[in-house]
């Protein structure tokens, strides 16, 4: 099967590639990051070998450039007027959960998570990918995949109730 | 409780936009002019690749499809990249200019298309007609004038390469791919201005 003009990703997936990085982000910078996947996608994508399962590729590279800004964050120097509160939060990738989101109790939660918990949650139920798929994201087993995810939401049901 | 859960975690809302890109192998707009919606194709910020009537969805998505596999996959929509060509466009339905003053490339073209259509471009200027039968001597092949028809139906630069200037042999509109009514216009245009 030949490759699909670029277009037809873009309007099949781009809500799903903006979800996934504003969660992953915890909402500040999602933008840049869903921008930032698009532009490596476009530069990948005729090296691509097979069109089965473009939406898992895309959603994956949008992983890798939240990973990617993430690290860069933790780089930048923490301004001092943030005060300690932010320093703190700096060390998990998701900075802050956005407020302003409904449920966002529930978001607060998510973004306490440890990382690896927070992705494999976030990548099966946000991005809505199969565990195979975000084994390969996260460089590991589906088996491994599996436990993320249910140690993640034993968490989440633990700190909500 | 697992599921309730897991319904929260999915009603993730919608946000974001779609993305932006400045240029791309092949950019492309869909644009209504007054002969009806065409689709206009550039390769990134050179020669035109495409101009066809959109009669229906099927048109736009067949004719991506096609530039995807002839020229490249990297197809986007950048309305702004054919500004330019819009507006030359525009003008010569306007009756403002008789030549549009665009670089034309033929990755769509089939090999007979590119003898007919090349044919067709050098030989009938702004407001002249021809016949079907007289494009299939100027090819080379005299009693082909129905292989000329099919070669003109599907035109992949249509305005740009003036297939509206074939007519019938008794001077008959014939067919045309934007419909017989855009012909018309066309060659009403060419005419009051000739």
């Amino acid at each position: 099967m030949p490759l699909p003009p670029f277009q037809r990703l873009v309007d099949a997936y781009w809500r799903d590639v903006a979800r996934l990085a504003h969660a992953l982000m915890g909402g500040d910078e999602g933008d840049d990051v869903a921008q930032q996947a698009w532009t490596q996608a476009y530069a990948a994508y005729p090296s691509v070998r097979s069109s089965a399962n473009l939406r898992a590729w895309l959603l994956t590279i949008t992983h890798r450039c939240a990973m990617d800004a993430h690290r860069a964050r933790r780089r930048r120097p923490t301004p001092v007027d943030d005060g300690p509160l932010h320093a703190s939060a700096a060390r998990t990738p998701a900075a802050a959960a956005d407020a302003t989101l409904p449920d966002a109790l529930l978001w607060r939660r998510v973004v306490a998570l440890p990382d690896r918990q927070r992705d494999a949650v976030l990548l099966r139920y946000v991005a809505d990918l199969e565990h195979r798929d975000i084994a390969r994201a996260l460089g590991t087993t589906a088996t491994a995949t599996r436990r993320l995810v249910s140690d993640g939401l034993a968490t989440l049901r633990r700190d909500l109730t | 409780m697992t599921s309730e859960l897991i319904d929260r975690l999915r009603a993730y809302p919608p946000t974001g936009h779609p993305p932006s890109f400045a240029t791309a192998d092949v950019a492309y707009a869909v644009h209504d002019t007054a002969l009806g919606r065409m689709l206009l194709a550039r390769k990134g910020s050179g020669p035109l690749v495409a101009s066809v009537f959109v009669t229906d969805s099927t048109v736009e998505d067949r004719t991506l499809d096609r530039l995807a596999s002839a020229v490249s996959p990297r197809v986007v929509r950048i309305p702004e990249a054919l500004d330019d060509v819009r507006r030359r466009l525009d003008d010569y339905l306007a009756g403002g200019r008789r030549v549009l003053g665009v670089e034309l490339d033929w990755a769509l073209a089939s090999p007979w298309q590119r003898v007919v259509l090349g044919a067709l471009a050098r030989r009938v200027p702004y407001g002249a007609r021809t016949t079907y039968g007289q494009l299939a001597a100027w090819a080379g092949r005299p009693r082909a004038a129905r292989a000329v028809g099919a070669a003109l139906g599907a035109n992949p630069l249509c305005v740009l390469v003036p297939c509206h200037r074939v007519v019938a042999a008794r001077g008959a509109l014939t067919g045309y791919a934007g419909g017989l009514a855009a012909k018309a216009l066309l060659l009403d245009l060419e005419a009051r201005a000739a």
